[in-house]
């Protein structure tokens, strides 16, 4: 898939607010909701969220979104998730995820995990310090994070380093765990985040008492 | 076909040391939920009553072993690096002696088939001496049971 075409689909608005709807439900995603949620007739909800799937942006799946079996119940309902993969455009280009490979396999190689988390840990208080993001949840979402509540702790539904976790997960995860615990340092909050792993997540958790901060 | 996957560690002194403590209080938490976690098939367990007593074997001194069998890269992956394990696995240096050779190796098995701690051995011996191959490899370099490059 062309990336600049893959990008280029998200710029009609409805499509993008359909877009941001679906990945921000961490769970398929029926028409009807989406339609509801972007304030769209369903039939123009449909045309676009298939639209999302043809450029790769999306996936789409058969499911019944009711409890009900059995005659009755209707056929299955199409539903949308986010698609794996990831696109990059850069105009002119840039590369900075081999360069970053290459460095995460450096710093691997010499053992020097200490030293990258420090120097995760200084780059989020700088990146905390400087962002004029009104709440952590804030700060995060632009960091590429989504942050969501999940009864009462701010988990984080992408990450943002995906490539590189998947290739140096020991050191990515613990550099990004002193990375989000530098963000939190950086606006003079309180707060301890920690590493709390699932499949498909990033593998950071917040505590309560950010979670509430944001809320307010 | 399933995924075996062995390896050794090298323990900063003997596995009764106070410098071992938290890490062998962790063995049990951390087992149960192996046991738990969907794709897990089989474990090699030293006492069945016992969940911190370690396997015994006769590869080496203070070296500590871990075998178990899953049915993909995908449920051993999300065990090992998405699961509550990862923070075990990070404090390693604190219980563990870095080692410049490799030190986890896997292979594919047939379902139902548990193949000895002497053939575990040998794979990751084999990994060592002429790297990964479908025999034996790595999740970075990793190989389908077909022999494709994953």
């Amino acid at each position: 898939m062309d990336e600049l075409a893959a990008v280029a689909a998200l710029n009609d608005p409805v499509r993008r607010e359909l877009y941001r709807f679906v990945t921000s439900k961490g769970r398929p995603v029926g028409r009807n909701e989406a339609a509801e949620a972007a304030g769209v007739a369903r039939t123009l909800a449909a045309f676009h969220l298939d639209k999302l799937v043809e450029a790769g942006l999306l996936e789409a799946d058969f499911a019944r979104l009711t409890e009900k079996k059995g005659p009755g119940s209707g056929r299955p309902a199409k539903v949308y998730r986010r698609a794996p993969g990831e696109h990059v455009v850069s105009v002119p280009p840039r590369d900075y995820r081999t360069l970053a490979l290459v460095l995460a396999e450096v710093v691997d190689l010499l053992g020097g995990d200490e030293v990258a988390e420090k120097a995760a840990h200084r780059i989020g208080a700088r990146l905390g310090a400087e962002s004029a993001a009104g709440s952590l949840a804030e700060l995060l979402a632009e960091r590429g994070y989504e942050p969501y509540d999940d009864d009462g702790l701010l988990r984080l539904r992408n990450c943002p380093f995906h490539v590189l976790a998947q290739e140096q997960p020991l050191l990515v995860c613990s550099m990004n765990l002193s990375l989000c615990r530098g963000l939190l340092e950086g606006r003079g909050e309180p707060g301890a985040p920690r590493l709390d792993p699932r499949p498909g997540e990033c593998c950071v958790v917040f505590p309560q008492e950010n979670s509430k901060t944001n809320q307010s | 076909m399933h995924l075996a996957q062995f390896n050794v560690a090298h323990m900063r002194a003997p596995v009764d040391d106070p410098l071992l403590t938290e890490f062998v209080a962790a063995l049990e938490p951390v087992n149960t939920l192996a046991d738990a976690a969907p794709g897990f098939v089989w474990r090699a367990i030293a006492n069945e009553d016992d969940p911190e007593e370690t396997i015994t074997h006769e590869f080496g001194d203070h070296l500590l072993i871990n075998y178990s069998i899953w049915e993909s890269r995908e449920t051993l992956w999300n065990f090992v690096y998405r699961s509550a394990h990862l923070a075990v696995l990070q404090r390693r240096r604190e219980w563990f002696l870095r080692v410049a050779e490799p030190y986890t190796v896997m292979w594919w098995v047939e379902e139902g088939e548990i193949p000895s701690l002497k053939e575990a051995w040998n794979r990751l011996t084999l990994l060592r001496e002429k790297g990964p191959t479908p025999d034996a490899f790595t999740f970075k370099e990793f190989y389908e049971p077909n022999g494709d490059r994953g």
